[in-house]
C-alpha cells in the first residue's frame, strides 16, 4: 500500500498539485521506500514498525533531518517474490534510493543484496540475517535492529545467570530456528535434555508438551515467533509445566502484545530485551508516551526499531540536506550512527549491524495497575557485536 | 507406559479437534456438493467473536454461545447471496468464489479487531491441570475431548433419527428424489450450510482459550481438516469422525515418537530435525497411502 | 492475443517488462495446468511442486557453476516431469476432490523437504549468482528475457492447443466426460491420464526455471499450497478450458493484486469483492467474456 506520510504542508501540496507551477519553487519530499509484512498472521509487527517510523516523522511535521520525506508502503504478504516485486517497482520506476522496513529475513535475502548492489542504501529495522552480516556484507546496508542470532545469545546468557543447568529447546524446522538453537547454546553452557522441532503451522503442541514434561528439566527455550509462540505459552501454561521449569525467552516471544494475548500464562517469564518500555533514556520516554499517545496501544520492540531507524535516517539525511546522491557523505554519516536512540548508548560495528547493551526482564503484575507488564531487571550483555562481523571486509 | 497413554490422549483430543470443523465441511460437501473453503474463515470468525464477548466480562458459555450464533448468521448470508447461485455451476467456480471469500473474511477481520492477535482466557473452574492416573492433564482439554465428542453423538442422532437427519441422507444420495416429494431443497441447502457454519464457529470458539486468536488462523486448520474428511471419506459424519481421529492421533504419535526413534539411529543433529520434519509431513504421508490404497476414503459413502 | 505485454516491451521500460515477465511465466504455469484441468477434468493442488522442483533444478545447477541456460532449462523440464510421472502414477487412481487432494499432500511434501534441505538454503531460500546466457543471449537484459519467456508460452500454448485438438485431446475430453464409456472403447485412460498429467508438470517445471532466471532467487513458498491454490485461481478466473484463458487469468490476477496492493493497505478486500462479482457475473472467465458467449 502506498500511505502519503502526514508530511509538511509544503509537501502536501506538492503532492496533490504535482505539475502546478504555482508551487514549482517547492522541493518534492525525498521518496522512501518501505516494503513490510503488513498481512498474514505477521502483519501486526510490520504494523507497529511502520507506525514507529513514522512517528519520528511526524515529530519533525513531515521532515527527517529537516528533509522533507515521503513515506511510500506495500505490504510484501511474507513472500519473497512479491517483495523483489515491489523493491523493483520503487527503484526502477519510482527512482527511489532510500529504503527500509522488512520485517522476515527470507524477504530481506531477496530483496537487499539487489537493491544495495544498485547503489540503493537499505537501513533495516529489524530482519539482520547472518548471510548479509558476514562476508555477504555491504557498505549500503544498514542494520538498526540486531544480528538475528544475538537476541538467541542474550537469552542463553540469561538462562546461564539464573543458574539453570538443564533445558529444553524448542524451534520451528526451519533454518532460522535452526539458527536460533545455535545462538541459543554458544552461550548457554549447561545440558541440553531435548531439541525440539516443530512445522511451521502447528497450532497444537500436545505432543511436545508430554516430551518436554518426560524431560525434566529445570528451564526451557523457545523460539517460535508470533501466534506460535502464543498457542504455545497457552498450552504451556494450562499443562501446568510452568510450576516446575523457569521459562527464558528471547524479545519475539515476550513483547507487549504477545503478554496482552495470552493473559495470565505470561507472568513471570523471563526475557531478554535489547529495547524495554521502561529504559531510562529520555529519548525512550519521549518516544513512549507519543507513541501511545497517538496510537493508543503499548509500543513493542519493533515500534522502537522503526522509530530508531527513521531517527538513524534522519542523523545521515541531515549531513547532506537531503541529498542522497552524495553517497559517500550520506553513507559516512550513518555509519557515525549520530542520534538518540530509545535504547541508550547505539553505534553500529564493522559490518554495520549495531553494538548495544541487552537487558534481561520478567513479566511481573504492576502493584499500582494489576496489568502485567515486562520490567527491566539489569543488564545481560554490555556493548555486545555479533560472531560474524570480523568475516566482513568493508 | 503412562506417557504412551498421555500422547494417545493427546492425539484423541487433537482429532477431537479437528472432528468439529471436519463435520460441518463433510456435511457441505456430502450434501450440496460444495468445496467450501471460506469454512476456515468461519471458524476464525467464531474465535473473534467469542474472544471480544468473553473480553466484555460475559462468562465463557455465553461467548462460545455468541461465537456459534455469529458463525451461523455468516453462513447463512453465504449462502444466500453466494453459495446459492453456483449450485448449477462448475465445481472450480465454488472454489473460486469460496477463495474469494477468504480474502474478504482475512482483511475484513483484521479491519474490525487490528492486527494484533486477541486473547481469550480459559474460564478459571477449568484452568488447573488435574492429574490423571499417572500423569498430569489439562482439565480443560478434557472439557474439550467431552465437547467433542458429545456434538459427535447429537449429530449421530440428528443424522439418523430425526426428519431432517433423513432429509440430509437422502438428500445426499437421491437429490431429484427428494425435491420430487416436495421437499424444499433450497431451504434445505440454507439450513445444512448454517449447521456447518455454526459447527465451525462452535470449534474456533472452543479452541480460543488455548490458541492465538488471530488474522489467518483458518487457512492453518483448514488444510488438516481437508486431509481429515478425505482420510474418512466424504460426506459422512461416521466418516469425518474417524478421519479426523485417525489424522489427531497419527500426527500427534509422529512428532511424539519420530525422533525419538530417530535418535538412537542418526546423529543428534540431524535426528531432531529430520525428526521434525518427517513428523510434519506424516498426515499427507498418511493420506497418500490411504488414497493409494482405497482411493474414496475410509468409509466412502454410496454412489454420487 | 498478447499485444498488452509485447507493446510494453516496445516501450523499453525495465519495470515493465519485468512485470510483464512476471504475467508471462506465471501463465506458462496456468495454460500447463489447464490443459489437465480444463480438458482431462484432473483438478490438481500441488502445480506449485512442478514450479519449485524447475526453479530449485535450475538455481542448484547454477550453485555447483552450471549456469548455461538451456542445459539447466532442459534438466529443470526432466526432473519436474519425473517427478510429475511418479506423482500422476500414484494419484491417477483417484478422481474428483480426492485427486485434489493427493497431489495436494505429495506437493506438501516437496515444501517440507525444501524447507528441511539446509544446503539449499531452507526457508531462506537460494540466491543466484549470474543470470545466465541461452545460445549467445544475454538473459540478463530483462527485454531479451522477457521476449524469451514470451516466445516459449507462445509455444507452449500453440502445441497445447494442437494437443487439444488431436486424437489424443479427443480421447482425454473423453475421459472427462466419461471416463467408463472412453475406456469400454478400448482407450488405455489411464496412460493417456498420466500423459496429460506429465506434460503440464513439465510446462510448470519450464515456468519454474525461467522463474529462476529472472528472480535470480527460488524459495520454498514456490512449491506452499497457497501458491497452488493462486494456479488454480488463476485458470479458472480465465475460463477453464480455454488456454488462453489461462493467460489473461494470469494477467489479471497478477495485475489486480500489484495495482491494489499499491492503492491500499486492504487490498485483499477489494480483490476478493471483484473475483466474487467476476465468478457471479462472468460464466466463463475472463475469456468467456471477451470471446463471447457463442464461442466453444
Amino acid at each position: 500500500m502506498r500511505i502519503v506520510a502526514r508530511a509538511s504542508l509544503a509537501a502536501l501540496l506538492t503532492l496533490s498539485m504535482a505539475g502546478s507551477s504555482a508551487f514549482a519553487a517547492d522541493p518534492a519530499p525525498l521518496k522512501i521506500g518501505m516494503i513490510t509484512t503488513l498481512s498474514t498472521a505477521g502483519g501486526y509487527l510490520g504494523e507497529d514498525m511502520r507506525d514507529g517510523f513514522q512517528l519520528a516523522i511526524d515529530e519533525e511535521h513531515g521532515k527527517l533531518g529537516g528533509v522533507p520525506v515521503q513515506v511510500v508502503v506495500e505490504d510484501d504478504g511474507l513472500k519473497p517474490a512479491n517483495g523483489k516485486l515491489i523493491a523493483d517497482k520503487f527503484r526502477i520506476q519510482d527512482k527511489i534510493d532510500v529504503f527500509t522496513g522488512i520485517i522476515y529475513s527470507n524477504v530481506a535475502l531477496a530483496v537487499v543484496p539487489g537493491l544495495v548492489e544498485s547503489g540503493a542504501f537499505y537501513l533495516s529495522p529489524n530482519a539482520g540475517p547472518s548471510q548479509l552480516a558476514g562476508k555477504g556484507c555491504n557498505k549500503n546496508f544498514f542494520v538498526v535492529s540486531w544480528q538475528n542470532d544475538t537476541p538467541h545469545e542474550a537469552t542463553g546468557q540469561y538462562a546461564q545467570y539464573l543458574g539453570l543447568k538443564k533445558m529444553v529447546v524448542v524451534a520451528p524446522n526451519y533454518t532460522t530456528g535452526k539458527d536460533a538453537v545455535a545462538g541459543f547454546k554458544r552461550t548457554f553452557h549447561g545440558e541440553i535434555a531435548e531439541e525440539i522441532y516443530t512445522a511451521l503451522d502447528q497450532t497444537d503442541y500436545s505432543a511436545e508438551l508430554a516430551r518436554i514434561r518426560a524431560a525434566n528439566a529445570d528451564g526451557i527455550f523457545y523460539f517460535l515467533p508470533g501466534g506460535l509462540g502464543i498457542n504455545f505459552l497457552k498450552q504451556f501454561t494450562q499443562a501446568g509445566l510452568k510450576k516446575t521449569m523457569k521459562v527464558v525467552l528471547p524479545e519475539f516471544s515476550l513483547e507487549s502484545h504477545v503478554v496482552a494475548a495470552v493473559g495470565n500464562a505470561a507472568e513471570g517469564l523471563y526475557g531478554t530485551a535489547h529495547w524495554l518500555k521502561d529504559l531510562p533514556y529520555a529519548a525512550n520516554k519521549k518516544f513512549v508516551s507519543e507513541f501511545i499517545k497517538k496510537y493508543h496501544r503499548e509500543p513493542t520492540p519493533y515500534a522502537s526499531q522503526g522509530y530508531d531507524t527513521a531517527k538513524l535516517l534522519a542523523s545521515g539525511l541531515r549531513a547532506v540536506n537531503g541529498d542522497v546522491s552524495k553517497a559517500d557523505a550520506f553513507r559516512a554519516a550513518l555509519r557515525k550512527a549520530d542520534f538518540q536512540s530509545t535504547r541508550g548508548a547505539f553505534k553500529f560495528g564493522p559490518n554495520q549491524f549495531p553494538i548495544q547493551d541487552w537487558y534481561s526482564a520478567r513479566v511481573v503484575r504492576d502493584a499500582k495497575t494489576g496489568k502485567l507488564v515486562i520490567r527491566g531487571v539489569g543488564k545481560i550483555m554490555a556493548q555486545a557485536g555479533d560472531v560474524y562481523s570480523n568475516a566482513c571486509k568493508l | 507406559m503412562s506417557l504412551a497413554l498421555e500422547q494417545l490422549l493427546n492425539g484423541l483430543q487433537f482429532g477431537v479437534m479437528i472432528f468439529l470443523l471436519a463435520a460441518g465441511l463433510t456435511l457441505v460437501f456430502g450434501i450440496m456438493g460444495v468445496i467450501n473453503l471460506a469454512h476456515g474463515s468461519i471458524y476464525m470468525l467464531g474465535a473473534f467473536v467469542a474472544a471480544s464477548v468473553a473480553g466484555t466480562g460475559a462468562p465463557f458459555v455465553v461467548a462460545v454461545l455468541a461465537g456459534a450464533a455469529a458463525a451461523g448468521l455468516a453462513g447463512i448470508a453465504i449462502e444466500l447471496v453466494v453459495i446459492r447461485r453456483l449450485y448449477a455451476r462448475h465445481h472450480l467456480d465454488q472454489v473460486l468464489a469460496t477463495f474469494a471469500l477468504i480474502l474478504i473474511a482475512n482483511d475484513g477481520v483484521s479491519m474490525i479487531w487490528g492486527k494484533t492477535p486477541l486473547n481469550m482466557a480459559v474460564p478459571a473452574a477449568l484452568s488447573p491441570a488435574v492429574t490423571l492416573g499417572g500423569f498430569i492433564y489439562p482439565a480443560y482439554r478434557l472439557v474439550l475431548i467431552a465437547a467433542g465428542i458429545l456434538i459427535a453423538a447429537a449429530l449421530y442422532v440428528l443424522i439418523s433419527r430425526t426428519r431432517l437427519g433423513m432429509l440430509i441422507r437422502a438428500g445426499a444420495t437421491h437429490r431429484e428424489t427428494v425435491a420430487a416429494l416436495g421437499v424444499d431443497i433450497s431451504r434445505l441447502n440454507t439450513v445444512v450450510f448454517a449447521l456447518g457454519a455454526v459447527l465451525a464457529g462452535t470449534a474456533g470458539a472452543l479452541l480460543a482459550p488455548i490458541l492465538a486468536v488471530q488474522v489467518g488462523m483458518g487457512e492453518q486448520i483448514l488444510i488438516l481438516t481437508f486431509v481429515a474428511i478425505i482420510v474418512g471419506g466424504l460426506g459422512s459424519i461416521r466418516g469425518a469422525f474417524a478421519g479426523a481421529l485417525l489424522v489427531g492421533v497419527v500426527d500427534t504419535l509422529g512428532r511424539a515418537y519420530i525422533p525419538v526413534i530417530l535418535k538412537p539411529i542418526a546423529k543428534p543433529e540431524i535426528a531432531d530435525s529430520l525428526g521434525g520434519g518427517l513428523s510434519a509431513v506424516a498426515i499427507y504421508v498418511l493420506m497418500a497411502i490411504v488414497l493409494v490404497w482405497k482411493p474414496r476414503g475410509l468409509f466412502p459413502v454410496g454412489p454420487r | 492475443m498478447l499485444a498488452l505485454p509485447a507493446a510494453a516491451g516496445v516501450l523499453h521500460q525495465p519495470f515493465w517488462i519485468n512485470a510483464c515477465t512476471r504475467i508471462v511465466i506465471f501463465a506458462l504455469v496456468a495454460a500447463s495446468l489447464d490443459l489437465i484441468v480444463g480438458y482431462g477434468g484432473l483438478v490438481s493442488f500441488g502445480h506449485a511442486a512442478y514450479f519449485a522442483v524447475g526453479g530449485y533444478t535450475v538455481a542448484v545447477l547454477a550453485q555447483h557453476g552450471i549456469d548455461a541456460a538451456p542445459v539447466a532449462w532442459v534438466v529443470a523440464v526432466a526432473l519436474s516431469a519425473l517427478l510429475a510421472v511418479v506423482v500422476g502414477a500414484l494419484s491417477l487412481r483417484t478422481s474428483g476432490i480426492f485427486f485434489i487432494m493427493i497431489t495436494l499432500a505429495f506437493a506438501q511434501m516437496v515444501f517440507f523437504a525444501l524447507i528441511a534441505i539446509k544446503a539449499w538454503g531452507g526457508n531462506d531460500g537460494l540466491p543466484l549468482g549470474a543470470r545466465a546466457t541461452l545460445l549467445g543471449l544475454d538473459l540478463r537484459d530483462p527485454t531479451v528475457l522477457y521476449f524469451v519467456c514470451l516466445t516459449l508460452l507462445v509455444a507452449f500454448v500453440a502445441c497445447a492447443a494442437q494437443l487439444v485438438e488431436s486424437r489424443f485431446g479427443i480421447v482425454l475430453r473423453g475421459i472427462r466426460g466419461s471416463e467408463r464409456r472412453v475406456l469400454a472403447l478400448g482407450f488405455p485412460t489411464f496412460r493417456y491420464k498420466l500423459v496429460a498429467f506429465v506434460i503440464a508438470g513439465a510446462g510448470a517445471g519450464l515456468a519454474g526455471a525461467l522463474w529462476a532466471d529472472y528472480a535470480r532467487f527460488v524459495s520454498p513458498d514456490m512449491a506452499s499450497w497457497s501458491r497452488s491454490g493462486e494456479f488454480l485461481v488463476m485458470v479458472i478466473l480465465g475460463g477453464i478450458g480455454t488456454l488462453a484463458g489461462a493467460v489473461y487469468g494470469a494477467a489479471l490476477l497478477l495485475g489486480l493484486e500489484s495495482v491494489l496492493s499499491g492503492l491500499t493497505e486492504h487490498w485483499m478486500l477489494p480483490l476478493g469483492l471483484i473475483l466474487l462479482a467476476i465468478v457471479l457475473f462472468a460464466k466463463r472467465g475472463v475469456y468467456g467474456w471477451i470471446a463471447g458467449r457463442d464461442d466453444g
